[in-house]
Formats: structure tokens, C-alpha cells, sequence
């Protein structure tokens, strides 16, 4: 990633806002302890920390949509009271949050628009408003109409959608709240070169991230959570890569994605032939005749920018499309019909999607019946549940993710997104799936969390699993998998070995730019 | 709702959970809500009883039994509303299964040991074709047992003639007579143990015990909270969810069924036009009592302290010779309360 340029604010840029000894407990769990944060005009200043370490709690009190039980915030010096998200807007803070707060059933025009419609008198001009949308989301490059319900809307959109929102506010504040935790590399350089905008013109942002190479690239200073407690905050320049992580996870890590290739072994997966329609009369395929094969003991990569199909290739396979995709393909060489999710789950296969909120999760249900779900039968011998089965499996497997949580059975709504992610694994984990298939599994995950899950995963292509991988974050794919493919426009574009493509080579192929080889 | 857990996970969390912060959850959970409306309305039945009936153990038993058909009804509900659905056909069913439990019982003379599981097929079965319709062909559950309901009362009244259904016969010189009430009928309208409980009292308490065990001891209650909190990650879990919504709905109907049985064994008959309007006390039980019609969330024993509120609020008012006019508006004043006072929960 390209460094962003431009000074760095001095040390008597005037100061934005100022937090002073921010608390604030859930019940008995104290997540912010006596946390004090400054953010000057013109500066990034990066939010960092392992997953649960206050970070969103932070942003939530800033945007007003929670209170603090105790401390101060001033803004340019005067001090503030937030009752309500409105307020905070009011004096000039845009939040995007963690989790997308954009209402599905409504038009990305109405989400955008929210209250602040061009017309009078509560008519609508329909026609500006339009012009008015398309004028945001050209911002972070999108092209998309401004009629369409966000509901229809692929996650990584949906973040665009969201940032193209808070950017649209006129804001002097601006909290990011891992806002490219679900785009690509070319997504993600166009939401920097906004940011580099808003520093020249003299806005203060927050950002926060688990990608150590954007911290890097953006970061004027870090600020380092851990348990609630500032332990660092320091210019950007002063603090080392490996000190960095060190303060987060409170021990180093050697390489953030290491990988032990396994032994490839026979062909576990190998998909003949699959064919998804698109929505829709007249719509052109989703994906065409994409094929591929697996082995046992290898870690596929699977890369393609928005609209390459790679997702719905994973939910056809994972029988998970109904009628509208058509899948031929063997399993350790038994053709198997992929007709539902069960039968799949059954077949042995597992599919981390890319959505926990939407896909993953029943966020009213505690962690144990989260990470038991897909696996119920086993803890349920004649149908009757063996609570004390289940407790065990969580706690083994939440100690191998090193799961942050007060109590198992703490509803997951209420749990950091990291943690969340990390139940999402702990369900598949208890189906012993022979195939499984990640969408994006490390998304919104710390570095010391990442690195468990790449440990598990050359585990379990050590036990004979096949993966298929797809991860928004090229760098760590280029480095765990055995081979990458390249889709475009529901097509397999190329294919490289793995170690001998590089970041740029991906893009070309992803973009649809003829690979000679 | 809140058992204890094993020791191994605590040391996953960052924090113990201590005596004191475990009360605290408690007492901020929907059951604790439940429980001190329950005791505010002893404590007002009390207060306001003048004759001091509610120091009277008939009172409470009757109490029980008054409440005890729309518990039956609330029962089956639970199971629809986790499943984020509702089900506006049980009141209805009830008549139906009351209409065809009378005319085999006391016209065509079917032992009981027949004639009860006929009618319990009979409600599953309406159930169940709610059920299929909203899980195959994603109609909203609130447009297909509106149609239900529909349904099953015509069929009720075409099944009776339009006429209740009694021991009155007509013999065949035009005089009128009366058959015997059938024994069944007598048993479910008696009262055990010395005249303290009332059958369909101890019926009503079965079906709290079956749907909590289904709901908090089986698979299938897992199942159906999953599908009620997140439809689509219960699926992509492996959770057959059109099977699963079948099921909630037939045993609605076979709830309504039970609810339909002791409803003609109490009135010794079965009329087509039982239970109108009984679908919307039990919804308002299950919402009372606190579980949420967004899905997912709550539980049989909320239902259990929803009956117990409805059962003696009715009481109270019906002591202290209320008029039904404002008992019908009062009631609607308190359902706006339950719902305010548990959504302050969330
Ligand atoms: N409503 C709530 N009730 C109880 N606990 C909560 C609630 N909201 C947050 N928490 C807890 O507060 C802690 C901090 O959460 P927070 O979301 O701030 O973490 P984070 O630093 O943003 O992590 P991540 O990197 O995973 O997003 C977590 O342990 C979480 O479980
Ligand atoms: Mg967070």
C-alpha cells in the first residue's frame, strides 16, 4: 500500500477533541477504565487493539449512542454532552460504525438522504434526489442505482454505501470504525485517497483497524487499547511494527500468516461444473462454468473484486442457492447433490460467509448455542439435548480462539465483532467438516486471533481437510494458499501458484486484463 | 432460564460472574418482569377483595380454571411466535374440534380412547397445513391462519349444522330428549385431589410441561429459537427450518385441539361458534408474559406467568362486579404496559 504523503500535523495543530477519563462497565465487565484519547485538525490517529479491548465501546460513547458512566469530552476545547447520536452529528462528529447501521428494507438513496431530503414542503424531488445520491457514491466510486433496497446489496457495498454516508455529512470529526474490513485493494486505496482530502482540508480522523499495513499507511499516531486501558499513544513513527503488536496482544507474534503447506493429498473437492443465474429475467449469469478441484491438505485461494461471483460460487457449492445455481460435483469421488445447506453440512462441507450479522449469527442466542448449531445432532443423541456436551465443546473451543467473553453464555449481540467472527469458526469447528469453504474468515479479527486461525487452518489441511479461501486481505492469501485463482465476471480469469503471484498480478486478472503466460 | 453454569468455562471469561451481578441479571431479565407483575396483581387481588376472597383457596382454583383454556391455547402460541410467526386460526380450531368431539362422543357414541386422538389429529392436521403453506410458499403467517381461521369456522359450522352440538336429540316423533353426557365429558370437567384442583387445570399444567420440555430439553426447541432469531444463519446452519415450522404450527393446532376438548367437556357441548376471539387473549398472554413477537426470544414459563396475570386480572375484576366494558378496556391499558415495561429490556 502506497504511503499517503503530505506532513504530519505538528505537535500545536489546534486539538479537536479531547476525552478525558472515559469508564464504562456492562454490569459486572468493565470495558473502558479511566481512557483519555486527543484527536487534532488534520491528523489520523489510529485506534488500535485486540478484539474487545473497548475500541468500538469508545467510538459508540463519541457518536452518542451510548453513555459513558463517568469522564469528559470536550470539542475544540468547549466541553460537550451527548444525550443522543443526533447530538454528536450536530457538533460536526460522523461515525461509521463497525457494524453497518444502514436500514435494509429502504433505497440507498433514502439511506443516504436520511432527513435531509432536497425538495419542500415534504415533497420529494425525486430527480435531485437521485442526482444528489449518485453524486455521494461516485465519491468512493460506486456506480449503482440509487433506487435499489441496500438489503440487495453485497456487504462490501454496503460498507461503501456507509462510508459514502458519513464522507457526505460535511463532518470535522470523522470516526472510521474498521471501515475496509470487507473491501478489496482497489476499494481500499480510493477510500485513502479520500482520506488524504479530508487531512488537507483540516478534519481530524479516527480510525480503527486490524490491518497492520493500513495502520502504517495512515496512521499520524497510534493509540493503543488494551483491557479498557490506554497502555500507548505515541506518533506513528515511534512505534515499531513489532512493539505495535506486542502492546496489543501482550505477547509477539513471528509472522502474522504462516504457513506449513501440507502434503497434498488426494482430490477431496472437485467441482465439475457450476452455473449460477442471476436475479432476475434477462440478468446475466452470476457464475459460468466456473471449475475447480481441491485436495486434501491444500489451502486454495479464491480472489475477485466486487460482481466476480467468488461468494455465490462458495454458497452454490455449499448447496446454499436453491434452484437458482446448478452444481455437479464429487467428494473424495462420490458425485453429491448439493440440494440444501444441510445436505452439504452432512457431505461434510462447512461455509464461513462473509456476513456474520446477516449469515452467521443468531445474535439471540448465547455463545454455546451459537457454536453448537451446525453441529446439533451430535450434542443431541434421540433429540435431547446434552447441555453439559455442549459447554465442553465451547470452552475447549473457545480457549483454542482465545474468545473473549464474560460468560458462555453471554448472548453474542453483545460481543465485540472479532469475537463474534470467532464464534462463527467455533460452530464450524464442531461439524469436523472435510472440505470447508471461508469467506473472508478473518474479517474484523485482531492480529493475534488471525494468526490463531492460520495455525488452525495449516492444522486442519494437516489433518487431510481441503480449504477453499477467500479473504479481502491479498497480502496473507498470497501467503497461505497453495494456489490462487482469479475470478472475473463469474468467470475463473487465471490461476497462479502459490508464492509466485504477486498483489499486482492478482489485480490485473481480477480487472480482467488478458494474462499471457 | 438462569442455571448455573460449570465451573470449566470461567476461566475463559475475562471476569467472574459474582452472586450479586448473577441477581442482578436476573432481575433484569423478562421473568423477573413477569413475576413482579404477577405479584402486583396478587397483591392488588388482594387488597381489593372485600369479602376476603382472596384468602380462599376456591378462589385461586377457579381463578386457574378460567384461565386454563386460553393458557392451553397460549401454549401452542409460544411455539409459533419464537418461530417469529403468529397463528390467528387457534380459536377457531378450538370450535371445530369442540363441534367434532361432541358429535363423536355423544352422537356417534366413540369411546373416548378414539374419539380424543381423532381430535387431536384433526387440530394437528389444520395446524399443519398452516404450517406448509407459510414454509413452502412464504405467505405470511399472518394472511395464512387468517385464512385458517376463516376456514375452520365454516367448517365448524358445516360440521354442526350451525347448530351447537349437545346432548339434546330429537327422537323421531319430534320430541326432544336428552342422551347421557358422556363420561369423558364429566372426567374433564371434575375436580381431584379432596376438590382443590380442577382437571383442565392439571391439563393445562401438561402442556406447560411438554412445551417446556420441547423447547428447552430437545433439538427441535433449539431449532425453532434459531429460526425465530435469524432465519437465514439457522439454514445455512443445516436446520431443516421448513420442517421445524410445520411442527410449531401443528402443535399449535394440537394445543387449540386440547383447548377445543375440555372447552365442549366444560359446556357439555360443542358450539361452532366457541373460542372467537380467544386467539387474541392468547397472543396477549404470550406477549405479556414477555416473549418477543420479533422471534427468538422468550419462553414457556413467561407464558406460564402471562395465564396466571390474564387468569387473575379476570378474576379480580369479575369479584369486584367490573363491568365487562371497562374489563376490556383496562386489559388493553395493561398489554401496552407489559409491552412497554419488557421493552425496556433490550
Ligand atoms: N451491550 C453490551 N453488554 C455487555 N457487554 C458488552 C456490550 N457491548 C459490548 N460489550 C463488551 O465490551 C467489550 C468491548 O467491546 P468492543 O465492541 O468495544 O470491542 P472492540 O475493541 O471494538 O473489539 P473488536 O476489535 O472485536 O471490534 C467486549 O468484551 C464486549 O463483550
Ligand atoms: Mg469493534
Amino acid at each position: 500500500m502506497t504511503f499517503m504523503g503530505g506532513s504530519p500535523p505538528s505537535a500545536s495543530s489546534p486539538s479537536l477533541l479531547r476525552m478525558s477519563r472515559i469508564a464504562k462497565s456492562f454490569g459486572p465487565n468493565r470495558v473502558l477504565r479511566e481512557v483519555d484519547f486527543e484527536l487534532k485538525a488534520g491528523e489520523v490517529h489510529v485506534l488500535a487493539g485486540e478484539n474487545g479491548a473497548g475500541k468500538s465501546t469508545l467510538i459508540r460513547i463519541l457518536g452518542g449512542a451510548l453513555a459513558a458512566d463517568n469522564g469528559m469530552i470536550a470539542i475544540e476545547g468547549g466541553p460537550v454532552r451527548f444525550r443522543r447520536p443526533r447530538d454528536a452529528a450536530d457538533r460536526g462528529i460522523a461515525v461509521i460504525h463497525q457494524e453497518l447501521s444502514l436500514v435494509g428494507s429502504m433505497s440507498i438513496a433514502d439511506n443516504l438522504l436520511l432527513g435531509r431530503e432536497p425538495g419542500r414542503l415534504g415533497w420529494v424531488d425525486r430527480a435531485a434526489r437521485a442526482a444528489r445520491a449518485r453524486g455521494v457514491l461516485e465519491r468512493v466510486g460506486l456506480r449503482l442505482d440509487p433506487d435499489e433496497p441496500v438489503s440487495a446489496l453485497p456487504i462490501s457495498s454496503q460498507q461503501l454505501v456507509e462510508i459514502a454516508k458519513a464522507l457526505s455529512l460535511g463532518a470535522r470529526i470523522i470516526v472510521m470504525d474498521e471501515p475496509t474490513s470487507a473491501l478489496s485493494e482497489p476499494e481500499v486505496r480510493r477510500l485513502f485517497a479520500r482520506i488524504a482530502d479530508l487531512k488537507a482540508q483540516g478534519c481530524g480522523i479516527i480510525y480503527i483497524t486490524h490491518r497492520l499495513e493500513e495502520i502504517y499507511a495512515l496512521a499520524d499516531r497510534i493509540t493503543v487499547l488494551r483491557d479498557g486501558r490506554v497502555v500507548a499513544s505515541r506518533p506513528a513513527g515511534e512505534l515499531p511494527v513489532g512493539e505495535l503488536v506486542r502492546l496489543m496482544v501482550g505477547r509477539s507474534i513471528g509472522d502474522q500468516a504462516p504457513r506449513r503447506a501440507a502434503a497434498a493429498g488426494t482430490v477431496r473437492l472437485d467441482l465439475r461444473r457450476c452455473r449460477v443465474r442471476g436475479e432476475g429475467a434477462g440478468r446475466r449469469p452470476i457464475v459460468e462454468d466456473a471449475a475447480l478441484q481441491v485436495r486434501s491438505g491444500e489451502i486454495l485461494g479464491l480472489v475477485g473484486l466486487e460482481g466476480s461471483g467468488v461468494s455465490e460460487l462458495l454458497w452454490a457449492m455449499f448447496g446454499a442457492l436453491g434452484k437458482r445455481a446448478e452444481v455437479e460435483m464429487e467428494i473424495d469421488g462420490q458425485t453429491r447433490r448439493m440440494s440444501s445447506p444441510r445436505a452439504a453440512i452432512a457431505a461434510g462441507i462447512a461455509l464461513v460467509t462473509n456476513d456474520r450479522r446477516r449469515s452467521g449469527l443468531v445474535l439471540s442466542m448465547d455463545v454455546v448455542e451459537n457454536a453448537t448449531l451446525a453441529a446439533l445432532p451430535r450434542f443431541s443423541p434421540l433429540g435431547r439435548l446434552r447441555r453439559r456436551e455442549e459447554i465442553e465443546h465451547t470452552a475447549r473451543t473457545a480457549g483454542q480462539l482465545n474468545l473473549r467473553c464474560a460468560s458462555l453464555r453471554q448472548r453474542v449481540a453483545t460481543l465485540s465483532g472479532g469475537n463474534q467472527q470467532k464464534v462463527v469458526l467455533a460452530k464450524w469447528m464442531a461439524t469436523h467438516p472435510r472440505v470447508l469453504l471461508l469467506d473472508d474468515p478473518t474479517r474484523g479479527v485482531d492480529v493475534g486471533a488471525k494468526h490463531e486461525i492460520y495455525l488452525l487452518m495449516n492444522e486442519w489441511s494437516r489433518q487431510g481437510c481441503g480449504i477453499i479461501l477467500s479473504s479481502s486481505e491479498w497480502p496473507e492469501l498470497l501467503q497461505v494458499s497453495d494456489r490462487i485463482m482469479v475470478m472475473h465476471r463469474g468467470r475463473v480469469a487465471a490461476s497462479f501458484r502459490g508464492g509466485q503471484a504477486t498483489a499486482a498480478d492478482l489485480l490485473r486478472a481480477a480487472m480482467g486484463h488478458a494474462i499471457h503466460e | 432460564m438462569n442455571d448455573g453454569r460449570p465451573d470449566q468455562h470461567e476461566s475463559i471469561g475475562a471476569l467472574e460472574r459474582s452472586a450479586a451481578s448473577r441477581l442482578r441479571a436476573f432481575l433484569s431479565s423478562p421473568s423477573a418482569t413477569a413475576l413482579l407483575a404477577l405479584g402486583l396483581v396478587l397483591a392488588i387481588g388482594v387488597a381489593f377483595s372485600g369479602d376476603g376472597a382472596f384468602h380462599k383457596w376456591a378462589t385461586h382454583r377457579d381463578a386457574l380454571r378460567q384461565a386454563s383454556v386460553y393458557g392451553i391455547l397460549a401454549c401452542g402460541m409460544t411455539f409459533v411466535i419464537i418461530t417469529a410467526g403468529i397463528d390467528l386460526s387457534v380459536g377457531s380450531v378450538l370450535a371445530l374440534v369442540a363441534v367434532m368431539f361432541s358429535t363423536l362422543s355423544i352422537h356417534e357414541a366413540w369411546p373416548p380412547w378414539l374419539a380424543v386422538p381423532a381430535c387431536l389429529a384433526l387440530g394437528g392436521a389444520c395446524g399443519a397445513a398452516s404450517g406448509l403453506v407459510v414454509a413452502k410458499w412464504r405467505i405470511q403467517p399472518f394472511i395464512v391462519t387468517l385464512a385458517m381461521m376463516v376456514f375452520a369456522r365454516g367448517l365448524a359450522k358445516t360440521l354442526s349444522g350451525g347448530m351447537k352440538v349437545s346432548t339434546a336429540v330429537q327422537l323421531p316423533d319430534g320430541s326432544w330428549t336428552a342422551a347421557p353426557v358422556p363420561g369423558i365429558f364429566r372426567l374433564i370437567d371434575s375436580r381431584l385431589l379432596g376438590d382443590n384442583i380442577s382437571v383442565v387445570s392439571l391439563v393445562f399444567l401438561a402442556c406447560i410441561a411438554l412445551s417446556w420440555v420441547i423447547l428447552s430439553r430437545l433439538r427441535w426447541g433449539r431449532y425453532l429459537y434459531a429460526i425465530g432469531g435469524n432465519e437465514e444463519a439457522a439454514r445455512l446452519s443445516g436446520v431443516p427450518v421448513a420442517a421445524m415450522k410445520v411442527m410449531a404450527y401443528a402443535l399449535a393446532g394440537v394445543f387449540a385441539a386440547v383447548a377445543g376438548l375440555c372447552q365442549a367437556a366444560q359446556e357439555q357441548q360443542g358450539d361452532p361458534e366457541a373460542g372467537l376471539g380467544y386467539e387474541l387473549t392468547a397472543i396477549a398472554i404470550v406477549v405479556i408474559g414477555g416473549t418477543s413477537l420479533m422471534g427468538g426470544r422468550g419462553g414457556i414459563g413467561l407464558t406460564l406467568l402471562g395465564t396466571l396475570i390474564i387468569g387473575y386480572l379476570d378474576k379480580i375484576l369479575s369479584v369486584n362486579a367490573v363491568p365487562e366494558a371497562s374489563r376490556l378496556m383496562l386489559t388493553g391499558v395493561i398489554i401496552i404496559a407489559a409491552v412497554l415495561v419488557q421493552r425496556r429490556k433490550d
